[in-house]
């Protein structure tokens, strides 16, 4: 075997990625009006329960027919003012992204993901003050799964989205002491 | 009391130290920055205190093992120009910035989202929350993106950010940098770091960068200088090539 390269490491992301990074509709997954769309939503605190205002958070998931081949288009640009046009309201493209607002809150729609097994959507956390992202992933139903199935109860909980009315299901993250979510890493 | 750059000296030292010994004693070499860092004041309540839960990356179910993609309907034709966003021209020393995206076997990465930020020349960010009194120069906003081509190389022009300071502690300073963020081929391969310049002087004081502990590891956020990459009475080139960690479905078919 060739010996492997060694990896480009990680850095934070700063306070200052905003004019860059989140855009327009990043959060609106579903197409416009679709009518099983759901709203992951919740907020993002730190160790001391502060609501984080500048976590940005990208999300990655199964299209409905469970489908991992996700489709361009999240960004869709307008060639000629250079603005973004949004997703055009036919292929599930299964990326979103969206930065927490003033109060740390989030809100992510999009349609109910088709993977194998329990569903979930993967989230990508990024923040100023941390230097190396998290994934963890917000699970949208409870029951038999590999990796809840190795957790302690009270770790487990965190991975569970609470779901609301009108199809909403709140999924907070703590990134530090009590109620710590669970943070994964892929081997 | 605000704290004073030979504060944070003494605790980078005394990490590196640790670091250097637990490797010297057979420990791991770390090729990424430690989450808990104290010297970076804003880490100490942003990271788990719980160690990460390990996914069986081999399973292929796993949803992280596949990724989001991107097109052309994502990019404009300028996009990876940051010199031409404005009437005029911004300010600076003009630069192309080229490397290429790779996995951890060398494979190149095709077709792939690369997006950057920076400050401008007087090190002032296009943000409204940033403060420093430096000029912002209306005809540069420093945001590009860029797909990867067929061999994974990505290709930017743009100018050479200037070093800024920041309040860790008092006098502390930014070695100038440049914000990649970029996709591999799997969601576990999601990177989001910053590029150095050649042999800045503030490099031993910024304590972000003296995060990653290792040294190689630092080294490989440093671009190179690379005249064949200069173009001539245009731009100055930097070469950087960018390696994702973290498993991948392709992974798993070629069997590790
Ligand atoms: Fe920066």
């Amino acid at each position: 075997m060739t010996e492997r390269l060694l990896p480009t490491p990680s850095h934070t992301i700063g306070p200052f990625y905003g004019h860059a990074l989140p855009f327009p509709g990043g959060g609106e997954v579903a197409p416009p009006g679709h009518p099983d769309t759901i709203t992951l939503h919740g907020y993002v605190f730190d160790g001391a329960g502060e609501p984080i205002p500048d976590a940005l958070l990208d999300f990655w998931q199964a299209a409905p027919d469970g489908s991992l081949d996700g489709a361009a288009g999240s960004m869709r640009r307008d060639p000629s003012t250079g603005g973004f046009l949004g997703r055009n309201g036919t292929d599930f493209t299964g990326f979103g992204r969206v930065a927490t607002d003033a109060d740390g809150h989030y809100a992510l729609r999009t349609l109910p993901p088709g993977n194998s097994g329990l569903p979930y959507i993967s989230v990508c956390v990024f923040a100023r003050g941390l230097v190396h992202h998290l994934f963890t992933r917000a699970y949208l139903a409870d029951g038999a799964d590999p990796l809840l199935d190795s957790l302690p109860r009270v770790r487990r909980a965190t991975l569970l989205a609470t779901e609301g009315t009108h199809r909403t299901y709140r999924f907070d993250i703590r990134l530090q002491g009590e109620g710590e979510t669970v943070f994964l890493e892929f081997r | 009391m605000a704290l004073t750059q030979s504060d944070i000296d003494v605790e980078i030292k005394d990490l590196q130290d640790v670091y250097d010994k637990a490797v010297a004693g057979g420990a791991p070499v770390r090729h990424h920055p430690v989450r808990d860092y104290p010297p970076y004041r804003s880490s100490v309540l942003r990271h788990p205190k719980q160690p990460l839960v390990a996914v069986n990356g081999g399973d292929p179910e796993t949803v992280e093992l596949s990724g989001p993609v991107f097109g052309v309907t994502d990019i404009t034709e300028i996009d990876n120009d940051l010199t031409r966003r404005h009437r005029g021209e911004p300010i600076g020393e003009r630069m192309t910035v080229s490397g290429r995206l790779l996995d951890r076997e060398g494979r190149p990465v095709r077709g792939q989202l690369v997006e950057i930020w920076q400050a401008n020349a007087a090190g002032r960010y296009a943000h409204l929350r940033e403060q420093h009194p430096a000029p912002l120069d209306p005809n540069f906003t420093g945001v590009g993106r860029t797909l990867t081509d067929d061999q994974g190389r990505y290709s930017f022009t743009t100018i050479k950010p200037g070093p800024y300071p920041w309040g860790n502690h008092t006098n502390a300073w930014r070695p100038a940098h440049i914000h990649f963020s970029v996709f591999g081929t799997a969601f576990t391969q999601r990177l989001v770091t910053q590029m150095y310049f050649p042999s800045d002087p503030l490099f031993p004081y910024d304590p972000i960068l003296r995060s990653v502990t290792d040294r190689a590891a630092r080294d490989r956020l440093v671009a190179r200088y690379d005249h064949a990459l200069s173009q001539p009475e245009f731009s100055l080139g930097y070469a950087w090539d960018i390696v994702l960690d973290g498993p991948s479905a392709t992974w798993i078919e070629e069997g590790r």
